[in-house]
């Protein structure tokens, strides 16, 4: 048995706005194990994006234990939860968030600066990052040099340089077109079979969710439900069938909440409409 | 973060924004600048005003009634010509006694006139003070002893009575009384604006004739030695205190002279190099609003690199020494440009401008501490930041 990536139990995030507190997570309790591939759906002002700050070390919670890399976020300070972060996660964010003026290389390489690599050292392992996101010939292009699609690639390489447990998507897909955006995914999701980090995605389209082997949907700051599948619904647009065979289900079925139950064949499709939950919508 | 890293990373962003990193310098540049060129005038000054006080010759000793201090009214002299023969029995040696008795008055020369200090004065003057002659020759005691009216013109006088003619031997008329140039002096220059050149001597009796008085202004002594000039000033002041109880008299050397001017333009500088320190300060104020425009801008790129793991002190880092670079280049070019400034000033202009290195350093020193400290608070908000907030801003 491998230690979870990531452990939250009971966490909550208030936040104070005026002198009124808002809740936005209100008790959430998930575990993220190694190597798994997780998307976590919700509407806008759900609370997944401060769930997915909370389990990129980006936040704290105001109640509840959060668990990162087997460090307890609370008693970390603002360096030591930097240097986490740098260790443990990898972020992919939907607006990119590449350092304009900075080459492909130098931007994947930026992690690196943090964690003290020298100069060369760092140049190769984004230089090599770069190659096996298909980005080798793009080393020294600047951002506006680059496609959109080209642009997330680059951060995904830097995401991922730092060999994380962990790798964070906050809508990946977000702002790119159809086909760019499954090009993204397909690398997304063979860079979790390949190299075994746990892939989080947070996304509020039901086709993308519809690929991952586990969904989380989240509604008004609670795990509406936490349901997993075996093999990826029907419905997925090319879903990458070769690549999903690397992660067993096995050890993941033990730290889940939810039932876990495999999917049913009309599932499928009513999770590509992107209109009804998942089976095991009881997950709490 | 490695430091190396951190003034590429700095450079980097002073680069992305020339012309706002330009302008954010151009004040601690003015700042700078202007702090090295009135220090170097300030000391420049100081510097010639000290050369000419000691180039009137070594071992002076100037004897006035009244005390020599700032801010003391002159005291009308009670001396004359007995009351110098006397500090020559003290001294023991005539030659080396002085007198003046000065007054301003026109000298005129066929239509030309010019308004000019007239110095009564004994043969001794140049080997008291240190004059020399351009052309002729000086006062000689027969001069002095018969009242004969002849002058000495300064180089000034001479050029301004006589500009296409020898003055030598030509008629000057002073308060309207005639006198037979027989000399002229070699041009002393500028000293505080005021031109030394200026002047004219004749035998201090003609001068006495010429005003009807038989007072002297005051007495100078060239004392023949440095150890016991404070002796013989006692000496001397105790003289004439016995020939003239009701008043006081001073007998001050070149280094008190040196002192209280000392003291005088150290103040100068002082309030010149204040104000110039003000326009730095300003200076600075500028660089800390421009980091904080900065830290603003740059809100999303502080979002992401403590996303991939900056931490507080990491982007703190960075943005102070972008502020201290902002700072350094300024001062430096500030230093260039001051320095070239009152070289130019010190060779095409009559003030004298003098660069010392402590200036320098103080003007790069204080730049770079700007810029510290005026970056510290930007700085220290960007370290802060909340990395969510920092990453959702616009």
């Amino acid at each position: 048995m491998t230690v979870a990536a990531i452990e939250a139990v009971d966490v909550s995030r208030t936040y104070e706005l005026e002198g009124v507190s808002v809740s936005a997570l209100r008790g959430v309790s998930l575990t993220v194990d190694q190597g798994e591939y997780v998307a976590v759906i919700g509407p806008s002002g759900s609370g997944k994006s401060t769930l997915m700050h909370l389990l990129g070390g980006l936040d704290r919670p105001s109640g509840g234990r959060l668990v990162i890399g087997g460090r307890d976020v609370a008693g970390l300070t603002a360096p030591e939860l930097a240097t986490l972060r740098n260790e443990t996660i990898g972020f992919v964010f939907q607006a990119f968030h590449l350092l304009a003026r900075t080459s492909a290389v130098d931007n994947v390489a930026l992690p690196l600066v943090y964690r003290g690599v020298g100069a060369r050292q760092r140049r190769e392992r984004a230089a090599a990052m770069l190659g096996r996101v298909g980005l080798g010939h793009r080393l020294h292009h600047r951002p506006n040099q680059l496609s959109g699609g080209e642009q997330q690639r680059v951060a995904i390489a830097r995401a991922l340089v730092t060999e994380p447990a962990v790798l964070l998507a906050d809508e990946p897909t977000g702002n790119l077109d159809t086909a760019t955006g499954e090009a993204v995914l397909e690398l997304l999701e063979r860079l979790n079979a390949e190299s075994g980090v746990a892939l989080v995605m947070v996304t509020h389209d039901q086709e993308v969710a519809a690929r991952a082997r586990r969904r989380i949907s989240v509604r008004d700051g609670l795990i509406q439900s936490d349901t997993r599948h075996d093999r990826p619904p029907s419905g997925g647009p090319g879903g990458p069938a070769t690549l999903e065979h690397a992660p067993s289900a096995e050890p993941r079925s033990a730290s889940g909440s939810g039932p876990g139950r495999p999917p049913g064949g009309p599932g499928g499709a009513a999770g590509a409409t992107g209109r009804l939950p998942r089976a095991g919508g009881a997950a709490r | 973060m490695r430091v190396a890293e951190a003034w590429r990373v700095a450079l980097d962003a002073l680069r992305a924004n020339r012309l706002r990193s330009l302008l954010t310098m151009l004040g601690v540049i003015i700042g700078v600048a202007s702090v090295v060129i009135l220090v170097a005038i300030g000391t420049g000054t100081k510097q010639q005003v000290e050369q000419q006080v000691e180039g009137l010759g070594s071992n002076l000793l100037l004897v006035v009634p009244g005390r020599l201090d700032v801010g003391t009214a002159p005291v009308v002299s009670p001396l004359d010509l007995t009351d110098a023969d006397a500090v020559s029995r003290v001294v023991g040696d005539p030659g080396r006694v002085a007198v003046t008795v000065a007054s301003g008055a026109t000298a005129r020369a066929g239509n030309r006139s010019d308004f000019t200090t007239v110095q009564g004065v004994l043969e001794t003057t140049p080997s008291v003070f240190t004059r020399s002659l351009g052309r002729g020759r000086y006062l000689t005691g027969a001069d002095v002893d018969t009242g004969r009216r002849v002058a000495v013109l300064g180089a000034s006088v001479a050029r301004s009575l006589f500009p296409d003619r020898d003055p030598l031997g030509q008629q000057v008329a002073l308060a309207g009384v005639r006198f037979r140039v027989i000399g002229v002096f070699a041009p002393l220059g500028q000293s505080l604006g005021v031109d030394r050149d200026d002047e004219v001597h004749v035998p201090v009796t003609a001068a006495q004739r010429l005003w009807g008085t038989r007072r002297i202004d005051g007495i100078a002594v060239k004392a023949p030695d440095r150890e016991r000039i404070d002796q013989l000033g006692e000496r001397i002041v105790a003289e004439l205190s016995r020939r003239h109880p009701d008043t006081e008299f001073s007998a001050v050397t070149q280094q008190q002279i040196l002192g209280v001017l000392g003291d005088i333009l150290g103040v100068l500088t002082g309030v010149l190099a204040a104000i110039a320190g003000i326009s730095l300060l300003v200076g600075g104020v500028g660089v800390s609003n421009i980091m904080l425009v900065s830290v603003r801008e740059r809100t999303r790129e502080i979002g992401l690199r403590k996303a991939v793991g900056a931490r507080p002190r990491d982007i703190g880092v960075q943005f102070l020494l972008e502020a201290v670079l902002l700072t350094s280049i300024g001062g430096l070019t500030g230093m260039a440009l001051g320095v070239g400034t009152a070289l130019l000033v010190d060779a095409f202009s009559p003030i004298p401008a003098a660069i010392t290195w402590w200036s320098l350093a103080l003007a790069f020193g204080v730049s770079a501490a700007v810029g510290i400290v005026f970056g510290v608070v930007p700085a220290q908000r960007a370290g802060r930041l909340d990395p969510v907030v920092a990453l959702r801003a616009e």
